[in-house]
């Protein structure tokens, strides 16, 4: 379905390729990537799905691109400047009612460094 | 939706008189704003168990800002152009009413401490808000088959979807349980539910109207836009949103004189482009037939056919499926259980890695996973240029081709989507639920604006159904746009 050489940078070392060019490792890399946690169970069919997706998108390979500028957005905006004046802020205690943990006015996260750090 | 001949179903409202109209009768007092939201309110109790259009009604919301408005008008001020006008919205856009949950478990709970700036806009000019409307968890589908909530169901036949994402606020006009809603359209996800729901669905050019306050997904293709009962009630609404906003920097400069007025004005020249690769084998029998009649009905107003030529409608679904999903990818990382949504609860020895992709996991369903994963694979190292720079080039090329298209004629016309509403689980695999999108996408990719009117109706299993046709006009070309739509709308069906 799609070319090899767009795909060699992420075959790992799983051989179920059968009718795709995407692999389970592959489909583990992305999920990694994504910071989306995947079951074994799942891998498979999310690989067939994707690879569904990425076969018809393939079609795109089959277009004439030479010299054609990227757009990456439909306006040509430059950047804007806004007045530099301070304005009201959002009451943190507003903020911190949609956290799902929090301490005294603070955000509450698992420990970021190793045992021993810690700031 | 209008609808000549055969009685209405139950679950669909009959059409009702100018919202201009009805505004203006508030305003005078000859009808109050109470007396409209306890109707609504009536028929949304009546009805919405089986339609299931809300994610939340704010009746006691509602009734208050009915009240103030009501006594505005006794005070003799004068509420706004769009006094007493009932308006449900998307639960992807932001409010202080509520919650806004983007119908994902990952924002079950959320509640936004600020207004949208539409929001803020509709408030200014009288509108009331009764509630948020059910959508394909954070926009991404074409059914609502995949809101956290359960689906929506379409008012023409409940055993069929409405169409998605904004399949709620599609549904919700549809069934009468507003006057309008909003939405927001990504790659059709205002004009396909309102052609499945057989009203009207009007994407503005992007940077009309302001995204402040929209959950992000594909943000150089969002828009926010009005869903209606007819082309002039669309702009009734559009009119109060549209317009420059400081906070959001890709909202345009570009003028906007007030079109509610004008769109009854019928358009003396018109030249309706009708691109070949819109008439194809893709489209049901129902929906050629109904394109067919239009084309007719246009050329007896005195309008001039155009053929034209776009063939890279094609290649539109694989341009949209590498760049929406990349921007979502980068726009949905902000979903990590730290700040906001759903956090994930941890085993002993689990860090704060794992804290991110359990509760990204939990939090979003399938299509929501399957679209991360596919923008963060089209981005990733070693792919960037095959897809996604590619996709961009793509993208420039199928602007090109709507600019020499409008050379030749003032909006192009088509279906809205291949086929009229199809029911719960039809299209099971996500690539074929795609390529029904193929005629609402690229005019997203190409910034420009598009409106899904009722052209008539498809016979479907003994159903009747309404079909939508789409215009699609020039970057910033609303007037033409919804002159045209205001003018076939009414030669369509009447």
């Amino acid at each position: 379905m799609l070319g090899v050489c767009y795909l060699s940078g992420m075959s790992g070392t799983n051989s179920d390729t059968a009718g795709s060019g995407l692999t389970d490792a592959d489909i583990r890399k992305v999920a990694k990537l994504s910071r989306l946690a995947i079951d074994d169970a799942q891998v498979g069919a999310v690989r067939a799905q994707l690879s569904s997706i990425l076969g018809h998108i393939a079609k795109l390979q089959a277009l004439p691109t030479e010299g054609v500028e990227p757009m990456a957005h439909p306006m040509k905006i430059v950047n804007r400047l806004g007045a530099d004046e301070p304005k009201a802020c959002m009451p943190v205690e507003e903020l911190l009612k949609n956290a799902p943990a929090v301490e005294d006015r603070f955000l509450a996260v698992p420990k970021v460094l190793g045992d021993g750090g810690g700031a | 939706m209008s609808s000549t001949g055969s009685p209405l179903p139950t679950l669909v409202a009959a059409n009702p008189k100018p919202l201009a109209g009805i505004c203006a009768d508030v305003r005078a007092g000859r009808v109050t704003a109470r007396s409209r939201v306890d109707a609504f309110l009536a028929r949304i109790a009546a009805h919405d168990g089986e339609i299931h259009a809300f994610n939340e009604v704010h009746a006691d919301a509602a009734r208050a800002m009915a009240d103030a408005v009501d006594a505005s008008v006794k005070a003799g001020r004068d509420p706004g152009p769009l006094a007493g006008a009932v308006i449900a919205i998307k639960d992807n856009i932001v409010m202080r009413e509520g919650k806004t949950t983007c119908s994902s478990k990952m924002l079950a709970n959320y509640r936004s401490p600020f207004d949208a700036t539409v929001i803020e806009r509709l408030r200014a000019a009288g509108a009331i808000f009764i509630g948020k409307t059910n959508l394909d968890e954070f926009a991404m589908g074409s059914s609502t088959e995949n809101s956290a909530f359960g689906a929506t169901r379409n008012p023409w036949d409940t055993a069929r979807v409405p169409g998605g994402s904004s399949g709620g606020s599609a549904a919700a006009v549809a069934a009468g349980f507003c006057d309008a809603s909003l939405g927001s359209d990504t790659g059709g996800s205002i004009r396909q539910p309102a052609a499945l729901c057989g009203c009207v669905g009007f994407k503005p050019t992007y940077g009309r109207v302001s995204r402040y306050g929209l959950v992000a997904f594909g943000s150089s293709l969002d828009q926010i836009g009005p869903f209606a009962h007819s082309v002039a009630d669309a702009a009734l609404v559009y009119d109060a949103i549209v317009g420059r906003d400081e906070l959001d920097s890709t909202s345009a400069d570009a003028e906007c004189a007030p079109l509610a007025a004008k769109v009854a004005e019928p358009l003396a020249k018109l030249r309706i482009g009708v691109p070949r690769e819109y008439r194809t084998n893709a489209n049901a029998p129902g929906v050629a037939a109904v394109l067919d009649r239009a084309i007719a009905a246009a050329k007896a107003l005195g309008a001039e056919i155009v053929d034209v030529d776009l063939p890279l409608t094609d290649i539109g679904i694989s341009t949209y499926y590498v760049i929406a999903p990349a921007e979502a990818s980068s726009n949905l990382a902000r979903y990590d259980g730290i700040r906001y949504g759903h956090r994930a609860k941890l085993a002993p020895g689990e860090d704060l890695e794992d804290l991110y992709s359990k509760s990204r996991a939990e939090g979003f369903g399938p299509e929501v996973r399957r679209r991360i994963m596919l923008g963060t694979y089209v981005l990733s190292s070693g792919y960037y240029d095959a897809y996604y720079k590619r996709a961009l080039q793509a993208r420039r090329l199928i602007k090109q081709e709507f600019d020499r298209a409008f050379e030749t004629c003032d909006v192009v016309l088509g279906p809205t989507s291949p086929v009229a509403a199809f029911t719960f689980g039809g299209k099971k695999d996500p690539l074929s639920m795609y390529l029904c999108d193929v005629y609402t996408v690229n005019t997203n990719i190409a910034g420009i604006p598009g409106i899904s009117f009722n052209g008539g109706f498809a016979e479907e299993d003994g159903k009747r159904l309404p079909v939508g046709l789409q215009l699609q006009a020039p970057a910033f070309a609303e007037e033409t746009l919804l002159r045209a739509a205001a003018m076939l709308e009414k030669a369509c069906v009447g």
